[in-house]
């Protein structure tokens, strides 16, 4: 999707266009590499969006188990709990928490993944 | 004969550990092969490489060990340890790859183009790595006395004179190759005994949570005491003790009244069926509901403590030095996640069974609650529960699984560690970097044997969690702040780690030299990295801001190298740092 960048060739934009406008001759990728102001706005995007999703990804594990123990520090009737012949405690923090967790990776390997391709994809298009 | 098994079970794991570096060096030939593996692993297997560098004797007993004594409140580690690397993939795996440093010294030059936050960064990943060698070490120690009855020191020595013959040989490509293995080996050796021992529950008793709770010797138990211990007595017990019971010669029948009882070392205590297991007053054991439910231990503010505990191991995993150096090994920073992503789910696969060992230990194997041996409950668990020849089978398989623990993970942190010090120390003075690294693995390993036998023990996952701190409240900030925030500048940086490494290891060394304290102060000292990580955090910051010219001027094209895929090419931000 992105072997073959126009990045260099298409340096010089021809046609009678002389606008006042000015429209960007230069390909994204460029500007991003050369830092000029158009790069960065496109790059702290994707810092902001990638962080955002990393951040979320924390707070949908660590949410959750402080959830859990503020629950079991305001309220005693919560900590013994029972499941069948366990407790409630035991469950969440010795089996279910792992799958949810090793779920959560994934999900976030995967939008990760999508934003950059985006960031990509943006980069092809001019 | 149950010693005979175990060792050489332990013996062969030496022999395969040693075997594969030997054979492996061969093909490691550059300086770069020598450092680094070769970047051409395969996610999955990079992932069981860095699970079983990760997997340490704290994880394979040292969290079983916990649980048998503390119960509902020792699943946060575990927990911790797994969510840990949660943290590491969603904020640091892929952009940290990208930067294409080695190391955590290396990225630190690199982003902040300053060789005084390399070298303060240095000094963090040595003391993380020593901080985390000494429980490996340890606990090889008691192992190795638990199966054979050989002195404490002796188990340390053999683990850092197999470490040294490994680096020796091979270097990081030979760990690459070994720590994925050692992964699948102890995986096996925790996991297949699990069916068993909960086979072995369901026929020895009721199985119900609430039994183990209340911590009562099964049949007739003999307990040796090694060491003087003061032991907590709940309710009258009717003992036979041989030996001297509270400055008293006995050699017979004796009833221990409720309150404390001083047991000389050498004395024998044989408890009827059904006696309630006392502990040393010391060793914080808890039983009945405040074992089986969480927050109701002894312990003062075990709420504060148990947050504090998580926010030590969720964001110490990210600043082990061991385990980021096994990112490089990825091809690139994608692949760099979905190893992450891959190690979240093979260490939590693992930690589904020392929980159980920890629980089914108080029922099978209460004697080391009353010795405070219960670190040593993974590898005496199965012989006794199930018993016979395929206990013992069971039992050979557990103390190979404990030998690839200690070897893996002392593997991998001396080589960072050796690493540090060679690149940054004996560089200096060694012009070859083979030669240096090769001497330097020397320090890098004795001198935590050496802090090992002069060191308080605790137990081994509470050991760990002290390097954990250290490395949350100090490795951690720089690399979150490296990666996100563009201000970060190098004064900033060495100030937040100066701040979290003096300010953790003083509390930690408080704690351990006047452990008499109680309340908040207690609390605060003992688990300082909910407050001590603010205060690193807020010292970069605010240093940084008050230093912006000292940042790296072309900071913008450094973070599009972290922040955007490989395939993207930038002729100045990238050059030619493309993988093979």
């Amino acid at each position: 999707m992105s072997g073959e960048r126009p990045s260099n060739r298409r340096e010089v934009v021809r046609g009678p266009r002389r606008d006042v406008r000015r429209r960007p001759t230069r390909p994204v990728a460029t500007e991003v590499d050369e830092q000029t102001a158009l790069g960065q706005v496109y790059l702290r995007a994707l810092i902001r969006s990638q962080l955002r999703l990393g951040l979320a990804a924390v707070a949908l594990v660590v949410l959750p188990l402080l959830g859990v123990l503020a629950a079991a520090a305001m309220w005693p009737q919560v900590r013994s709990l029972q499941v069948g012949p366990l407790p409630l405690w035991w469950l969440l923090l010795g089996l279910l928490v792992y799958p949810a967790i090793f779920g959560v990776g994934w999900w976030y390997v995967r939008l990760a993944q999508r934003n950059e391709d985006r960031f990509a994809a943006l980069l092809d298009e001019e | 004969m149950k010693a005979v098994s175990a060792a050489l079970a332990m013996l062969a794991v030496v022999v395969i550990t040693i075997g594969l570096a030997v054979f492996s060096t061969r093909r490691a030939r550059t300086t770069a092969d020598f450092f680094v593996a070769a970047r051409a692993v395969p996610p999955w297997w990079n992932a069981s490489a860095i699970s079983g560098e990760y997997l340490s004797a704290a994880s394979f007993l040292g969290i079983a060990g916990l649980v048998m004594l503390g119960g509902a409140d020792a699943l946060w580690f575990p927990v911790g340890y797994a969510v840990g690397f949660v943290l590491l993939l969603a904020l640091v795996a892929a952009p940290l790859r990208r930067s294409g440093a080695y190391t955590v010294p290396d990225f630190a030059e690199a982003r902040l183009a300053s060789r005084g936050a390399r070298l303060a960064t240095s000094v963090a990943v040595v003391a993380i790595g020593w901080l985390y060698l000494v429980p490996q070490l340890q606990g090889a120690g008691l192992a190795l006395r638990v199966l054979l009855g050989t002195p404490i020191w002796v188990g340390g020595l053999v683990v850092a004179a197999t470490v040294l013959a490994v680096l020796a040989s091979g270097g990081m490509r030979t760990a690459t190759l070994v720590q994925g293995v050692q992964y699948w080996i102890k995986l096996f050796a925790i996991a297949v005994p699990v069916v068993f021992l909960i086979a072995a529950w369901h026929g020895a008793a009721s199985p119900d949570v609430r039994a183990l709770a209340e911590a009562k010797f099964l049949q007739p138990t003999t307990v040796s005491m090694e060491a003087t211990t003061t032991l907590q007595v709940e309710e009258p017990t009717e003992v036979v003790a041989v030996g001297q019971v509270d400055g008293l010669a006995s050699q017979g029948p004796l009833l221990l009244a409720p309150g404390r009882h001083a047991v000389e070392a050498g004395t024998t205590l044989a408890f009827p069926t059904g006696a309630a297991v006392p502990t040393p007053v010391d060793s914080q054991a808890l039983s009945g509901p405040r074992w089986a439910f969480p927050l109701e231990g002894s312990a003062e503010h075990s709420g504060y403590r148990s947050l504090a505990l998580m926010i030590a191991l969720f964001f110490g995993t990210m600043g082990l030095p061991h385990i980021l150096v096994r990112l490089y090994t990825n091809p690139d920073g994608r692949a760099a996640r979905r190893t992450a992503a891959t190690v979240v789910g093979l260490v939590g696969l693992f930690y589904l069974a020392p929980t159980v060992y920890g629980a089914l230990g108080r029922l099978f194997t209460p004697e080391l609650m009353v010795t405070g041996s219960s670190d040593a409950v993974v590898l005496l668990l199965p012989q006794r529960a199930i018993g016979g020849v395929g206990g013992q089978l069971l039992g050979a398989l557990v103390a190979a699984g404990a030998a690839a623990a200690f070897i893996t993970t002392a593997t991998g942190l001396t080589v960072s560690v050796t690493g540090v010090l060679s690149q940054d120390l004996m560089g200096r003075f060694i012009r070859e970097p083979v030669r240096a690294f090769r001497l330097a693995a020397v320090p890098a390993v004795l001198v935590p044997l050496l802090l090992g036998f002069v060191a308080a023990r605790l137990p081994l996952a509470s050991a760990v969690s002290l390097a954990f701190t250290v490395a949350a409240t100090t490795i951690a900030p720089l690399l979150l702040l490296g990666i996100w925030w563009r201000r970060l500048t190098a004064p900033g940086a060495v100030a937040g780690l100066a701040v979290g490494g003096v300010l953790s290891l003083a509390a930690i060394g408080l704690a351990t030299l006047a452990p008499s304290t109680s309340g908040w102060p207690s609390a605060l000292l003992a688990q300082p990295a909910a407050w001590v990580l603010p205060l690193s955090v807020a010292a970069a910051v605010l240093v940084s801001l008050l230093t912006p010219d000292r940042a790296r001027p072309d900071v913008w094209r450094f973070m599009v190298r972290l922040h955007t895929p490989e395939t993207l090419e930038f002729k100045r931000s990238r050059p030619q740092e493309q993988a093979p």
